[in-house]
């Protein structure tokens, strides 16, 4: 294809891509081409992938509106799953509760008040078999939103499976797996960095020799961004996680073309519209870049960076709650022109309690508006060649590689170090939090409008919205539940698969996936295997700063 | 006189965006702020507050916990026989609010309270504890 100008190879494949059984044309009959843009210009589909990772893009295939979830027990959270198949959701994304988030069961102490609260609670393997009956685990994908005990759920999720007839070469599905925001933002860390990153590692190396669909880690930077970085800040510290976890593997003995691929990215969608935009035509250049030039990836598929988006909780204001609808649209809008591959829309009532069913079912709603009506999906990156699009996403790139300099030298050129090393020395935190700051007293100075909240407050006091409660029967249900699991299972098997994962633990080069699966299938609960494992690797305290 | 406040998470919710914005905004209007970090129980936080002698304590919750936790601090800290303020902040729902403020709550910042607003209203607590107390 050498001889080919750049258009010519993207027409190439182009025409061997599937479609969609559509019109490509405009309401009134205009037609449309997959792209536009000059003949010596970049193509989707071609490196470095600014303009999307598929030469047909959504021509091909629609992004997956993967909607996330979880509340109460097991029982109530597969209940919503099967309304979110049923209303046309074509994935799954599972919300824990903040004890399970943490590794402890929900009979322990700290765990008093949060069961069930913020997610579904699991505690063992009866959970996450009730969480998923009566889904096809071989066609629905599943996402697991969670990190510290992401090993001891994958574990958990596998048993599950195997017990109803999927082998686990058949599952398909994203553990979100990212450990380092955990501790540069979202807070839910339990050990060490360097001990987390050996279960981290050991799912890296588990996934890809055993489970070929399997996405082993979501690097996200939803959460970076939701505890207040800027944009270039989220696209930066989201993107050298990626590379720190690249390099973990390939300590690992794999090579870059064994994991790059299996990684799979998660960006909010916040509500300066061309900004964001501009972050995800950045975020696939640089790492395509910086997989082939600086990691040797020769695989292409180590090259493209595939992202799920979600739109921006912290956008949404608790005044006028219906306005969210307007403000989750044009977020969900920019990931879609922004090139995704998969979306969560928020609800409107988000900024006061879990979704209603109701208002899920709106989220949802929105993103088939974007997805069936609004036909912005006939034309791959339809705002590439945008002079102040360009310009913007040229200027992301320049700030992120700006921040990967400080981050390396920091790990005196090891991104895996200096992530490490940021985190121990509270660089990343103290970075989103001034970020937060500045953000806020520009709220407070009234150089940014919110509406509700700063101006057009007329309307704020009318009637509140039905909200999703929560109670605490949900807690001693779930209690019950667990107070079942360990009065009938066999505490020998149980003892035994313990003492296993103790072994495991403390010999550093052993992959602790068999043990854990081995623990899964014996009862153990979640609490005990991170009990097990904290015992050999402590555990993490932030020093609090202001 | 220079109030000093004790912002607390307590339990497992490590939101901690909100606590660390509104701690810096209350410095900047010159009180005295004490953060005791992630995952405190309410008997930690009880202990803290009395040792560092603070006029108000400031929790943040965002995980739905606060039914059961916030009244546990107001709990813990009077049966040390202190009668430090708690305020709450975060997640709270109005339907939550008659619940939270006969739980002891002194004030109760739903979702949206501005800065203003919480700074004044812990000023006011603060007056009006320390006026009962003379």
């Amino acid at each position: 294809m050498a001889d080919m100008n750049a258009y010519d190879q993207w027409l190439a494949l182009y025409k061997t891509s599937a479609k969609r059984d559509v019109t490509f044309a405009t309401m009134s009959g205009v037609p449309l081409d997959p792209v536009y843009g000059p003949e010596n210009g970049e193509f989707p589909g071609q490196f470095p992938y600014t303009r999307g990772v598929h030469a047909s893009m959504y021509r091909s295939r629609l992004w997956t509106m993967r909607m996330f979830a979880g509340f109460g027990t097991a029982l109530d959270t597969n209940r919503r799953f099967k309304e979110i198949i049923a209303a046309g959701g074509q994935g799954l994304s599972t919300a824990f509760d903040m004890p399970t988030l943490l590794g402890l069961d929900s009979d322990d102490p700290m765990a008093l008040g949060e069961v069930g609260r913020c997610g579904v609670a699991i505690d063992s393997l009866t959970d996450m078999r009730d969480l998923f009956t009566d889904i096809d685990l071989a066609t629905i994908t599943t996402s697991m939103t969670i990190n510290s005990p992401a090993a001891v759920m994958l574990a958990l999720f596998i048993a599950q499976a195997e017990e109803k007839g999927v082998a686990r070469n058949q599952l398909g599905g994203t553990l979100q797996n990212d450990i380092l925001k955990e501790y540069q933002a979202q807070k839910e860390f339990v050990f060490p960095p360097r001990q987390s990153m050996r279960l981290v590692r050991d799912t890296i190396a588990f996934t890809a020799a055993e489970m070929p669909k399997w996405n082993s880690i979501s690097v996200s930077g939803y959460h970076i961004r939701e505890a207040g970085s800027t944009a270039a800040e989220e696209l930066a510290f989201t993107l050298v996680n990626g590379f720190a976890y690249v390099e973990l593997a390939r300590q690992a003995g794999l090579q870059v073309d064994e994991v790059a691929p299996r990684l799979s990215f998660f960006f909010n969608a916040h509500i300066d519209f061309f900004e964001e935009i501009a972050k995800y035509r950045a975020a696939r250049r640089l790492w395509a870049t910086w997989m082939r030039d600086h990691y040797g990836a020769t695989n292409e598929l180590s090259w493209k960076l595939r992202f799920h988006t979600q739109t921006a909780g912290v956008s949404l204001t608790a005044q006028q709650p219906e306005v969210n609808i307007a403000r989750t649209a044009i977020e969900a809008l920019a990931g879609v022109l922004g090139g995704t591959q998969s979306l969560h829309t928020n609800s409107m009532d988000e900024a006061l309690a879990l979704p209603s069913e109701r208002a899920a079912r709106t989220a949802l709603r929105t993103q088939q508006v974007i997805a069936y009506e609004t036909n912005v999906v006939n034309v791959a990156d339809p705002l590439g060649g945008s002079w102040f699009v360009e310009e913007l996403t040229d200027e992301m790139t320049r700030q992120a590689e700006a921040i990967f300099a400080e981050i390396s030298a920091m790990g005196e050129g090891s991104m895996l170090e200096g992530c490490i090393k940021g985190i121990e020395e509270n660089w990343f935190q103290g970075r989103i939090a001034e970020s937060a700051y500045n953000l806020e007293r520009s709220f407070n100075q009234g150089q940014r409008i919110v509406v509700g909240v700063n101006d057009f407050t007329e309307g704020n006091d009318n009637a509140d919205l039905e909200i999703l409660r929560i109670t605490n029967e949900d807690e001693l249900k779930q209690v019950g539940r667990l107070n079942d699991v360990r009065q009938n299972r066999d505490e020998s098997k149980v003892l035994l698969a313990l003492e296993e994962l103790t072994t495991d633990a403390i010999d550093p080069e052993v992959n602790l996936m068999p043990a854990l699966i081995n623990a899964s299938r014996a009862y153990v609960t979640v609490g005990e295997m991170m009990g097990a494992m904290e015992k050999i690797f402590g555990r993490h305290i932030e020093v609090p700063t202001l | 006189m220079t109030i000093r406040v004790l912002v607390a998470k307590v339990g497992l919710d490590g939101h901690d965006r909100g606590i660390k914005v509104v701690a810096r905004l209350l410095r900047d209007a010159g009180m005295e702020v004490v953060y005791t970090g992630l995952f405190q129980t309410p008997e930690t936080v009880a202990i803290a507050a009395i040792q560092e002698d603070v006029d108000v304590v400031g929790l943040s919750m965002l995980s739905g916990a606060h039914l059961t936790l916030a009244p546990m601090v107001v709990g813990a800290l009077r049966a040390k026989g202190s009668d430090i303020p708690v305020v709450l902040g975060g997640i709270v729902p109005k339907s939550d609010l008659e619940d939270m403020r006969a739980a002891g709550m002194a004030a109760v910042f739903v979702p949206g309270a501005s800065a203003e607003e919480i700074m004044a209203s812990i000023i006011e607590v603060v007056s009006a504890s320390t006026s009962e107390t003379i």
